[in-house]
Parts: C-alpha cells; sequence; structure tokens
C-alpha cells in the first residue's frame, strides 16, 4: 500500500483547468521527483495536497496509508504527517531560529513559553540534521542557504512522514546542497517519502527513485529513474523533442560598446570589504560576454555599482562606445544606453500587481511620451513589439503580471529593457526559477538581439548556460578577475579552476 | 498560469471591467443611500437647496482626498493635513486682522505655508528615511500647537467679503453654463481623439459613433449637475474648485509620466527605482501637490466659517483618507483612483449631511460613520479574495 496516493485530482480556476485528473502515488521511503515546465500544475498539485486547496474545491480523493483523508487547511494535512517547505521561504526574520522551528507549537503551559525546553528541543534538531546553527540567533542574520535548511529543520520537528521540497536548492551554494542531500537520504532511509520539484534535472536524476512529468495539468508519464535519461524527460515536460538546447550561434563583433575601468566595490556593511577588486572589462557590439564566478565571488554587486545601483560605496570609469560618461543614478545608465535585467524578478523587476503594460513600458516611460504626459495608444503600440517578439503569452497587455508563469514575466522584464533602446544589456541570472521550455526561448532572444549588434553581458550561476551562450567567458573569485577565456578555451574545467582559484 | 495557452490580443477587458465594475458598485450604494434619506427625510434630502448644501460641505474633505490619494498611492500617508489646514487658514485670518495682509497676500501666504510644510515633511521621510507615519503624525501635533500659539487661542474673524465668496459664493447661472458647455465639448473632443489615436496607431479601427454613444452619460451628468446647482443659487464656488483639483488630479494620475511613476513607487519601490525612477524627488513633489491642496482648502474652511478658530480641521486628516479607502485606494501604495477618492468623500458628506437632517445624535453619527469604514473596507476585502 502506498504511503500516500492523489486520484484522478480535478481543479478548475475561472476559465481554466490546472489540474486535469492527475494520479500521483508515493512509497514511504522513496524519493520521487515531480517536475515539468511553470504552468504545468505542480504548486497546484501541492496545494491540494496540503490543504491550501481546501477539500472540496476540487475533485477526486486523497489517501494517505490507504485512507480517504480530506485536508481543509494546512494545519489538517500537517497533523496528518505532511510537510511543505514552498519556494518563498516562509520564516519569521525577526525571531530566532528555535522561535521559527516551534512557531505556533511552542512549548507552554498556560500559554507562558517554557523557553529552556523550546531551545533544548532545537538544539536537538539541529543537531540531528548535523546543523552547525545557534538556535538562539535570529534567522535573519543567517545566509539564505542556512535559511532553507532551518525551513527543513522546522518541517522535521514536526514528525513528518510526508515531506514536499519545492525548488528547495535555488538558492543553496553546491556545499549547501550536498548537506541537504545528506539529510534526504538519512531521512528516506527512515521511511519517510519525499516529494522532490525542481528545474535542476542533474539533481533530479542523482537522487530520484522514480520521476513524474506534469504537462499541461496531466501527469503525462511516471517512470523508474534508471529507466529513463534526461532527454526523454524533457521531451516529456516540453511535448516536443528538444535538440541543443544551446544553438550555435556565432555574432559578428563590432566596436567596443561599452568598457568599465578599475571596477571596485565596497560592502554596504563593512566599510573597508571590497566585494569587487579593480575588475577591468569590455563588451563590443554583437558579442556576448559570460561572467562567471561561485555564490559570493561579487556578480551581482559588480552590475549593481555599473549601474549606480549599489548602497555602498564604488568606484570605477565608464566609456561608451568610446566616451566617458557620468552614471551617478540608473536614470543616467538608461540614458546611457543601459540595460539592466536585475536578479529576483519578483523583488526588483517587476510591479507583480500591475499590468503587463504598464510593467514594460515603466522604464522607457519618458521616452515612449515623448514628454510628461504619456500616450495609451502610443505605449500600447510600442509595447506589443517586445511582446510579440518575446511572445509572451498573455490574453492581453493589460494582464496583471503577477499571473504570468515565471518565464513569461522574465520576459516582461526583458521586454522592459528592450523598450529603453539600449546599447548594452546586463542580464543577472535571467533564467532563474522557469522552465526548460523558456529557458530556451531566452536564450534565443539572447542570439538574436546580439546577432542585432546589442553587446550583453550575461551573469549565471549555471555553468552550461555562461559555456553555452558567450563568445568569451571573464571569471571572478572573491571580487578578482582570475582568467579570461574565449568561446573555444572555455571548457567547465578551466572555468571552475579559476573561479575556486585552483 | 491561466493565460498559458492563450496568444496576444490587444482588448483591454480584464482591468477595465474590473476597476469600473467597483464604480458602478460605489454609485449604486451612493444612489441607495440618497434614496434612503430623501424618503427618511421627507423627500427633503433630493432638493437643489440641499443637494447645493451637499456640494459645498464636501468640497474640503474632496480637495484633501484628491492629494491624499496621490500621497497614498506612492505608498505614503499624510496624518498633519487637519492641523495644516488649521495653521495655513489661521495664517491667512490673523494676517488680514492684524498684519495688514490683502486679500492677495493672504491667500499666497496660506497656500505657501501649506506647500512649505509639507514638502518638508515629505523631505524627512525621503531623504532620511522616517516612515511618513510618524512624520506627520509629529506634525498632526507641531502643527496644531501652531495655530494655537498664533492665534493665542482666540477665534479671528474674516471680513474681507471677497475672501468669504472663496467659501460662501456662488457663480451666476450663466457662468455655470458656460463651464456646461465647454465641459461637454472637452468630454467629446477626448472621446474622438482617443478614438483617432486608436487608429493611429495600428490598434484597431476608429469607431466614432461608439465614442459619441460613450460620451453620453458624462454629458448627461454634466448638464443635470449644472442644472440642479443653477435650480437653486448657481453653482458654489468652492464647488468649482474642488472639479478643478479633481480634474488636475484625474489628469496627473491617468495622463501624466509622474502619475504612473507614482503607481510604480507604491506598487514596488526596489522595481521603480532599478527602472531610473528618482523615488526621493517624486515622493516630495506628490507632498507639495498635497500641501497646495490643503492650502486651497483651507481658504475655503476659513471663508465658510467666517473664522479661524484654533480647532479647525481638526480630525480632517482622518476623513481625507476614509474618502481614499472607501473609494477603493489600498495603503500598502500601488491603487487608487482620483474618481473613487472623490466619490469616497461624497459618500462621507451624503452620511454627514442625511443624518443631520434627521437630527441623528453627535456621537451616534461618529460611530455609524466608522462603523461604515470599516465595513466598506471589508466587503471589498472579500470581494477580492473571491477572484
Amino acid at each position: 500500500m502506498p504511503l500516500l496516493e492523489m486520484r484522478d485530482i480535478v481543479k478548475e480556476f475561472p476559465g481554466v483547468r490546472a489540474l486535469d485528473g492527475v494520479s500521483f502515488a508515493l512509497e514511504s521511503g522513496e524519493f520521487h521527483a515531480l517536475v515539468g515546465e511553470n504552468g504545468a500544475g505542480k504548486s497546484t498539485l501541492m496545494k491540494v495536497l496540503s490543504g491550501v486547496y481546501s477539500a472540496g474545491t476540487f475533485d477526486g480523493e486523497i489517501l494517505v496509508e490507504g485512507r480517504s483523508r480530506e485536508f481543509h487547511s494546512i494545519r489538517d494535512s500537517e497533523a496528518a504527517g505532511i510537510a511543505i517547505i514552498f519556494q518563498e521561504l516562509s520564516l519569521v526574520k525577526e525571531l530566532t531560529v528555535g522561535e521559527n522551528i516551534f512557531l505556533g507549537k511552542e512549548p507552554s503551559r498556560f500559554g507562558i513559553i517554557n523557553w529552556s525546553e523550546l531551545y533544548h528541543r532545537a538544539t536537538k534538531v539541529l543537531k540531528d540534521l548535523h546543523l552547525p546553527i545557534d538556535p538562539r540567533v535570529p534567522v535573519g542574520s543567517l545566509g539564505i542557504g542556512q535559511q532553507q535548511l532551518v525551513e527543513i529543520a522546522k518541517a522535521l520537528s514536526q514528525d513528518a512522514r510526508i515531506l514536499v521540497l519545492d525548488e528547495p536548492t535555488a538558492a543553496l551554494t553546491e556545499s549547501e546542497v550536498d548537506v541537504l542531500f545528506g539529510i534526504l537520504a538519512k531521512l528516506k532511509a527512515q521511511g519517510v517519502g519525499l516529494i522532490y520539484i525542481s528545474h535542476k534535472l542533474d539533481e533530479v536524476f542523482s537522487m530520484a527513485d522514480r520521476i513524474t512529468v506534469l504537462r499541461d495539468g496531466k501527469s503525462v508519464a511516471t517512470h523508474l529513474a534508471s529507466e529513463t535519461d534526461k532527454d526523454r524527460v524533457i521531451a516529456a515536460m516540453v511535448g516536443r523533442k528538444v535538440g541543443d538546447i544551446f544553438p550555435e550561434a556565432t555574432h559578428q563583433r563590432g566596436d567596443v560598446a561599452v568598457s568599465v575601468k578599475g571596477l571596485t566595490v565596497y560592502s554596504q556593511d563593512v566599510p573597508d570589504k571590497k566585494l569587487v577588486d579593480n575588475v577591468t572589462f569590455a563588451v563590443r557590439k554583437g558579442e556576448v560576454l559570460g561572467i562567471a564566478g561561485l555564490m559570493g565571488a561579487g556578480r551581482s554587486e559588480m552590475l549593481m555599482a555599473i549601474f549606480a545601483a549599489w548602497p555602498g560605496k564604488y568606484s570605477r570609469e565608464i566609456e561608451i562606445e568610446g566616451r566617458r560618461v557620468e552614471i551617478d543614478s540608473p536614470r543616467d545608465a538608461i540614458n546611457g544606453g543601459i540595460g539592466f535585467v536585475t536578479e529576483d524578478r519578483k523583488r526588483f523587476g517587476l510591479i507583480l500587481d500591475q499590468t503587463i503594460l504598464d510593467n514594460i513600458t515603466l522604464a522607457g516611460l519618458r521616452r515612449l511620451s515623448g514628454g510628461l504626459i504619456t500616450n495609451r495608444s502610443r505605449e500600447n503600440a510600442a509595447a506589443s513589439r517586445p511582446i510579440k517578439s518575446l511572445r509572451i503569452k498573455a490574453l492581453s497587455p493589460l494582464t496583471i503580471t503577477g499571473t504570468l508563469s515565471g518565464g513569461n514575466q522574465q520576459k516582461v522584464v526583458l521586454g522592459k529593457w528592450l523598450l529603453t533602446d539600449p546599447k548594452v544589456l546586463f542580464l543577472d541570472e535571467p533564467t532563474r526559477g522557469i522552465d526548460v521550455g523558456a529557458k530556451q526561448e531566452i536564450y534565443a532572444q539572447i542570439n538574436k538581439l546580439a546577432s542585432e549588434g546589442l553587446a550583453i553581458v550575461l551573469v549565471s550561476s549555471e555553468l552550461p548556460e555562461v559555456l553555452g551562450l558567450s563568445d568569451r567567458v571573464i571569471v571572478l573569485h572573491e571580487g578578482r578577475m582570475t582568467g579570461e577565456f574565449g568561446r573555444e578555451e572555455a571548457t567547465p574545467e578551466r572555468v571552475m579552476a579559476a573561479a575556486t582559484a585552483s | 498560469m491561466t493565460t498559458d495557452n492563450a496568444t496576444v490580443a490587444t482588448s483591454d477587458k480584464p482591468r477595465a471591467s474590473r476597476t469600473s465594475l467597483r464604480a458602478y458598485v460605489m454609485i449604486g450604494v451612493l444612489g441607495l443611500i440618497w434614496l434612503y434619506f430623501h424618503w427618511a427625510t421627507g423627500y427633503v434630502f433630493l432638493t437643489p437647496r440641499n443637494l447645493s448644501n451637499l456640494m459645498t460641505q464636501m468640497t474640503v474633505t474632496g480637495i484633501i482626498a484628491v492629494g491624499m490619494l496621490m500621497v497614498i498611492v506612492s505608498g505614503n500617508i499624510d496624518l498633519s493635513v487637519g492641523s495644516v489646514l488649521g495653521f495655513a487658514g489661521g495664517i491667512a485670518a490673523f494676517g488680514m486682522a492684524s498684519m495688514g495682509f490683502g486679500l492677495a497676500t493672504a491667500i499666497i501666504a496660506a497656500i505657501s505655508v501649506a506647500v512649505a510644510v509639507s514638502v518638508f515633511q515629505g523631505a524627512l521621510t525621503a531623504y532620511l528615511n522616517i516612515p511618513a507615519f510618524i512624520v506627520t503624525l509629529g506634525g498632526l501635533l507641531a502643527w496644531r500647537g501652531a495655530v494655537k500659539w498664533l492665534l493665542a487661542g482666540n477665534t479671528v474673524p474674516v471680513s474681507d467679503e471677497t475672501f468669504k465668496y472663496i467659501g460662501q459664493g456662488n457663480l451666476p447661472a450663466w457662468i455655470g453654463w458656460a463651464i456646461a458647455a465647454s465641459a461637454v465639448i472637452f468630454v467629446i473632443i477626448g472621446a474622438v481623439r482617443k478614438t483617432r489615436s486608436v487608429k493611429e496607431y495600428g490598434l484597431g479601427e476608429a469607431n466614432y459613433a461608439g465614442a459619441l454613444l460613450r460620451s453620453i452619460i458624462p454629458v448627461a451628468a454634466i448638464l443635470a449637475f449644472i442644472g440642479v446647482m443653477n435650480a437653486w443659487q448657481g453653482v458654489p464656488f468652492p464647488v468649482l474648485l474642488l472639479l478643478a483639483a479633481a480634474l488636475l488630479g484625474a489628469f496627473l494620475t491617468n495622463s501624466t509620466v509622474f502619475g504612473r511613476y507614482l503607481y510604480a513607487i507604491g506598487g514596488n519601490a526596489d522595481a521603480a527605482r532599478l527602472s531610473g525612477i528618482n523615488n526621493k524627488r517624486n515622493i516630495v513633489k506628490v507632498y507639495a501637490l498635497l500641501g497646495a491642496l490643503t492650502g486651497v482648502a483651507s481658504l475655503i474652511f476659513t471663508a465658510r466659517v467666517g473664522s479661524a478658530a484654533p480647532d479647525a480641521g481638526v480630525l480632517k486628516e482622518l476623513d481625507a483618507i476614509a474618502a481614499c479607502v472607501i473609494g477603493g485606494a489600498s495603503l500598502m501604495g500601488g491603487r487608487g483612483t482620483i474618481f473613487g477618492a472623490c466619490l469616497g468623500a461624497l459618500i462621507m458628506a451624503s452620511l454627514d449631511n442625511g443624518m443631520s437632517l434627521l437630527n441623528v445624535r453627535d456621537f451616534m453619527q461618529d460611530i455609524i460613520k466608522g462603523s461604515i469604514l470599516v465595513a466598506a473596507v471589508g466587503l471589498d476585502m472579500a470581494g477580492r479574495r473571491e477572484t
């Protein structure tokens, strides 16, 4: 008898069938990966399982250890031994690690919290997981990776028998991923059933027993991981055979579009600490320059400082098309011809509850308005170009941006910068958290823009992405440039060696 | 997720239907309130005389609400407007009574003081990062103190008849009709131009008949309004000021780069900054605007009462904020319309007026108004959750 069984789940939203008869089973001690493009229905399925969508708002049946269950809230599903770690962290940053782990379940008597008991038990939970984290420090003082691990500790403190992880490694460093996988392997051995949602197929194949692929609200395939391979899973996800993810492209390089000299960025908190130390580089028209490096190498800080958006101190000289320009604000940068697709589109890129049109015209609004008074029709006409060329899928330009899938949201951010008519485009993690199909479309756009003569600087944590797209790669290690490679010389081994300064 | 399989189209249905539905509901609620009071007051409420009164009563709150709406949309708040109103009005009255201010000097002094105070508070918020709530809570106390000090606790009467016209005057009927005529022409030209630009940018065919059809309701509303006002003593002068303020606000929020920036800053300040918007400068600008409108409102208030008093404008900030919120503005920023704020102010004024006609006791009026504010937002939230 399976630990968990979901039978013929149908969930409808006005005008759309998000889940169309999905069945899914999980054995105890099984690592079951759930993959699919964004919008395929993975998150919806997990919300059905966790009671976020209350029983009765969907059709179908949920059985835990053979018994039919109805969940009306997260509390109900937790009581049945189901714990879910959502993509967005649900920790209270101001509270301590221990307080977070026992949030809502504080050991108490007559409403008075027994603090020594709480920290004693928190220490034990963390120790069982071999996590060297002090339960008395505020969660906000930890790095994002450690916060993720605290989240897992919190889930496990509830004696969960079914643990759902939604993209848990998106913000983790490699060593933290190793810690996480160690913990998961141990849980598996203890008989916990794991549902693992991820876009990273390498991870999925290294850990999973079975893989279920969702597409358009249907479960299209469930295979033993040992009996399938990456290409077949990707084909099932996108519903078509994919060739090479990175189209071969040779770009015609022109004159230097932008050059940055002596870029030094100081930490915001520790004023003397240099996060980026004297980096100099140039990009030509039609060239894609990749910037590789591990977490903390200073890649994002570098872009923020070029764009004059870094809150701390920085210094650099910037030339655009051979002319020295003073850039003291993002507005100066935009006027100078720099576009900047920031990382974390929800926080820095988009106004989620406004329309596509409002978002896509925001950075170029002055240019599109030709003065201080806006012209909706003209904006609409201008916006329709990137909406078409980037193939943003939406009912209308007046669709609320937050309702789009991650890939389409990212395209809106890209479109926003194309409407500023840039000479150089900086891309910071342009494909984070989006599905394979959307990634491919973004890659194709990057190549197309470069072939049209735009200079592109690409920062990404995914090495294959940097190597697959860039004409030239520079590598950072702890704020210093430790390597520069042409397309032919840039092998994963060489770049990794430079990134770890070994 | 809901739109993955759809293709690109250029209809503007989704948003249009959502906001206009809300507007229709509010107009419906207002209609019900009016009909109830008309019946309960023995058919007094909906007479030209009372409607003229009602419109005049809503001007002070309405004008401040226009400025407040823009501040709220930018994600900020101003709790000090009631005190600033008292202080600015006090300067006008005191200046004329004791310092020999002429009419123009008094008007300029009141508005400049209100703008200066507001800019100062806005700058503290924008550049020193003190939360607007705290800055203006301090202002609420400090400027009330200032007006008590200025007037030494006394009520200072205004004798200048021209000044009183600002709050008590009525426009001759022919000016009313002239305004109506130009407004009608304006509405029709606007509709035709919009239709033409749709075609110009290749977004569809120009449908002039449809444009004229859509103009019928605003045109009818304009004519009915002027007709009713002229049936009593003509359009009250302060109502003219309110209309001007509302038109200015609607133009700024709908049709200018500045307005769009306010929505962007309130919606996501980080994204706005990284899109090249100077958040700080725009926040100071929007406070300056609120200050100017508060200055105008202080003139109307002082002129209507015929004097400046130490407690003038007490609780006005809450009336203005309530009007915005009833009108659908979000205190988190990024959402709200001038039309909604004005409708909110009209609903509040209607309750005041109707309950006074019914001789509802003062304390009961406060309780009812407070409950309606909370209920209106509660219903709004319930409606929003379902979608």
